[in-house]
């Protein structure tokens, strides 16, 4: 784990193993907060960040520990935006409108769960993929006054 | 920041699993591994209480929708109870509530399994 997180930068890498999660939960959780996003708001953002590199470890870099995922955070217009960029394999942009709940479950898709969440709990997903290059996920959360 | 641990009780045939911490696709495998050992128990009548669960993602999710025909085909099932209202919130927001019995209190959720005996 990632003891020294400093909290004036805007942007984290980590190693995509697993343990570093809870890492990147404790970076967005203080980015958000001083943002000044309500407490529920943040939790929404950290689920939805904690799914993007959770699906980044399993699906782009196959469960490989020693990879990295780059996350920068910005913010402008009362958009808070977080950026996760990998080198893994690319991954198609999966478009998930209907959560068919019943299918889900026979078919344990899990994967499909984390997508669907980040969907419902940001304002904005866009998935970009640069062959043989990197995958970005924006992901953006509006704060509102 | 706690990981996350399980313990069990069992009350009766019913075994209740106490869920501690946060959930995520790191520590998932510990709830796996408690869900595996009872199965190989032959036991399927699982409570499963959340009030220590602070955080819960989908890899989380994922163990419950794992488990849960393999307790039902052997006339058990997992019941959730106690959860707090952000863990309640995940659960809901992907209709978990229309696959599992969700209870307030874990003594409700023991005592429906008994119930659901009686019927037979």
């Amino acid at each position: 784990m990632n003891n020294n997180l400093n909290i004036n930068e805007n942007r984290l890498i980590v190693k995509s193993s697993t343990a570093n999660l809870i890492t990147i939960r404790k970076f967005i959780n203080i980015k958000a907060k001083s943002y000044g996003f309500s407490s529920n708001e943040i939790e929404d953002i950290v689920l939805a960040v904690d799914e993007a590199c959770t699906n980044i470890i399993e699906h782009s870099y196959h469960s490989k520990p020693n990879l990295d995922i780059e996350i920068s955070v910005s913010f402008s217009k009362n958009n808070f935006v977080i950026r996760i960029i990998d080198y893994g394999e690319t991954f198609e942009s999966r478009s998930i409108k209907e959560l068919n709940l019943e299918l889900y479950h026979k078919q344990r898709r899990v994967g499909g769960l984390g997508m669907y969440l980040m969907k419902s709990l940001m304002d904005d997903v866009r998935y970009t993929s640069v062959k043989n290059r990197y995958n970005q996920v924006l992901l953006t959360k509006k704060l509102a006054h | 920041m706690k990981e996350f641990n399980t313990s069990t009780k069992e009350i009766g045939d019913v075994n209740v699993v106490y869920l501690n911490g946060f959930l995520d696709a790191h520590t998932a495998p510990v709830l796996e591994d408690s869900f595996s050992s009872l199965v190989k128990q032959n036991k399927y009548k699982l409570v499963v209480n959340l009030k220590g669960l602070d955080y819960i993602s989908s890899a989380g999710l994922g163990v419950f929708m794992a488990f849960i025909e393999k307790m039902r085909e052997n006339n058990g099932d997992i019941k959730l109870t106690s959860m707090n209202e952000k863990v309640f919130n995940i659960f809901d927001l992907l209709g978990f509530p229309l696959l599992y019995e969700i209870f307030d209190n874990e003594e409700a959720a023991v005592k429906k399994f008994s119930g659901d005996k009686l019927e037979k």
